[in-house]
């Protein structure tokens, strides 16, 4: 790998290991919670291998000279963060989750899809293998969102809402980073904008199968910030309890 | 996870159901002869009802049970930790799946056990009244409510309803492994700093009142339980599952170096049983009486988890859909 793409390598890594380790992380707190015990055990699932991927993006970014898993996820200050908005929000209702997991979701797939296909080998090897693992998780989520979205009166007017109020912040995961055209030219990763589009063109009929309109993207404002390390009300109380443990004594074996 | 503090219904003197001797004597040869019980055979009232009554209270448990250990999944150290809790969180959810499924084969709906869990009508397991006030509290829990659980799960597996029997089976096969997770766990707090030696003692002080009352009553003083041993659907007598569990823990406890908070707690050599201070049965009572440390704190969230969720279910329903028991 050469020095220059070094850092943009880097970053591309820590901005997707970020996001698997708060949604991850977000979709855990669902728990024994769930409107149903089916999808209770759905989203734990889900969240493990969120949790999962984040480990192994982490232990490439290990392997590159950055710090141990463990001290990256859990020993961070919050604006050494560069996940998006859009992982940061609490669980909210169900709807909401719901809604940011398909569109999450299927953005990750997406994602994992062009990165299998990356340059840099190691970093295509884990996308080979977390896509197999996101084809589970969008297979729930279109169900579920054909399902709600098209079930009656109120789940319908849920999903509206809960897709409206998700979009400018869906669009945040797609903020340009300033090493797009490094990444494109030597054929890492395609890029952001690149991916936005084919994301749009994915969620569309699946939303409108569900009988659910696409708000105007035009007219969304995408809650950039997120990829820069600065961040919604929401990430520091995440951090704090999530390394609440782990503080008490760093150096220990826990 | 769950214990063997069932609490078991009497029945009313003329409650009762009369059942036709030649079938009641059928059944009972049956089970004599170590025969499971299927869904569609037939079974006393009393059976059925008491049945109900135990899965329900098992299913209960591992929700109810998810949750003093879930709310340490968003703080667990480490992702060794985190995957591990959220592994085993997840199980027990699923626990509680196949338990309703296998209550539901008896012929009540998954619904209306729910409705009776948050309406106070049906108890789960006393131990989840109590608080995991930190990360030890969550090793401990793992390690030996479960092993308890197991004691309990094992002896009800050989029981004589097949459904419940099959469940159990897989059930323990999936608690030995959350077993291993809290042993490794209390280990490696055991033997850590002297932080966390602290924080693994004190839990383990916390926790022992309730893992004592964990196989419920003593035997000289729980409801007669007769038929319902003869009947195989309790298994081993309280008194003799918490002996089982001493015998097999407390070892392994004393070999940590940790110290167990009942001066009385001692072998008697000659006759291999172990003497302890009698747990308080009267703050048992108490507890599952809905006065416990956390009993409200339980049903509230368990409520409003199910009334958040309740618009999802609907958009579920197909009218012309009718309700079907499951066959097992």
């Amino acid at each position: 790998m050469a020095e220059d793409n070094k850092d943009a390598i880097r970053n591309l890594i820590f901005r997707i290991a970020d996001d698997q380790l708060i949604i991850g992380h977000r979709n855990s707190e669902w728990t024994g919670l769930g409107p149903i015990l089916e999808e209770d055990i759905a989203f734990s699932s889900m969240a493990q291998d969120k949790l999962g991927h984040a480990l192994a993006l982490y232990t490439l970014l290990h392997e590159i000279g950055e710090k141990d898993p463990d001290t990256l996820a859990f020993n961070r200050e919050e604006k050494d963060y560069v996940c998006c908005h859009f992982v940061e929000y609490p669980i909210g209702e169900y709807d909401f989750s719901l809604m940011r997991h398909f569109l999450f979701d299927s953005s990750e797939a997406l994602r994992f899809g062009m990165l299998a296909e990356s340059s840099f080998e190691p970093l295509a090897k884990i996308a080979r293998k977390f896509r197999g693992e996101l084809r589970y998780h969008t297979m729930h989520a279109d169900t579920w969102i054909k399902q709600l979205g098209s079930a009656n009166e109120e789940s319908r007017a849920r999903m509206q809402s809960a897709l409206n109020e998700c979009m400018p912040l869906a669009l945040g995961i797609f903020e340009p980073s300033d090493y797009e055209l490094a990444l494109q030219n030597e054929g890492i990763f395609p890029g952001e904008k690149f991916l936005q589009d084919a994301w749009i063109d994915h969620i569309t009929p699946i939303l409108n199968a569900g009988e659910l309109r696409m708000p105007d993207v035009g007219n969304c404002t995408p809650s950039y910030g997120g990829r820069a390390g600065f961040h919604t009300e929401f990430l520091k109380p995440l951090i704090d309890e999530m390394s609440e443990v782990y503080k008490i004594d760093p150096k220990a074996e826990w | 996870m769950y214990g063997g503090g069932y609490i078991f219904e009497e029945t009313k003197n003329g409650e009762r159901t009369v059942e036709d001797p030649k079938r009641l004597e059928d059944f009972e040869a049956r089970i004599q002869a170590g025969e499971k019980i299927e869904p569609m055979d037939w079974m006393p009232a009393e059976y059925r009802k008491q049945l109900i009554r135990m899965i329900e209270q098992h299913a209960h448990s591992e929700i109810i049970g998810a949750l003093p250990e879930g709310t340490w999944i968003t703080r667990a150290p480490g992702f060794r930790r985190k995957l591990a809790l959220m592994a085993k969180v997840q199980d027990e959810v699923g626990h509680a799946q196949l338990l309703y499924s296998a209550a539901e084969t008896l012929g009540k709906p998954r619904e209306m056990m729910i409705n009776d869990l948050i309406t106070g009508k049906s108890k789960y397991s006393n131990v989840f009244n109590y608080p995991a006030v930190t990360w030890a509290d969550t090793a401990v829990i793992a390690w030996l409510i479960d092993a308890g659980a197991i004691i309990n799960q094992v002896a009800n597996s050989k029981g004589s309803y097949g459904p419940y029997c099959r469940a159990l089976e897989r059930i323990c096969m999936e608690e030995s492994f959350h077993l291993k997770y809290g042993h490794d766990n209390v280990v490696f707090l055991a033997t850590g700093t002297p932080k966390q030696r602290e924080m693994v003692q004190d839990a383990l002080n916390r926790w022992w009142k309730p893992i004592m009352h964990f196989f419920g009553p003593s035997d000289k003083i729980s409801v007669h339980t007769e038929t319902l041993m003869r009947w195989k659907v309790k298994m081993a007598s309280n008194d003799d599952m918490r002996q089982k569990f001493l015998d097999m823990y407390v070892p392994k406890i004393w070999e940590l170096g940790l110290s167990i908070p009942d001066q009385k707690l001692k072998k008697n050599e000659d006759t291999g049983i172990w003497d302890y201070t009698e747990p308080d049965w009267e703050e048992f009572k108490r507890v599952i009486n809905g006065d416990g440390p956390c009993n409200k704190e339980r049903l509230a969230v368990r409520r409003r988890a199910e009334e958040k969720g309740e618009w999802v279910r609907k958009a579920l329903m197909r009218n012309a859909e009718e309700y079907t028991i499951p066959l097992s």
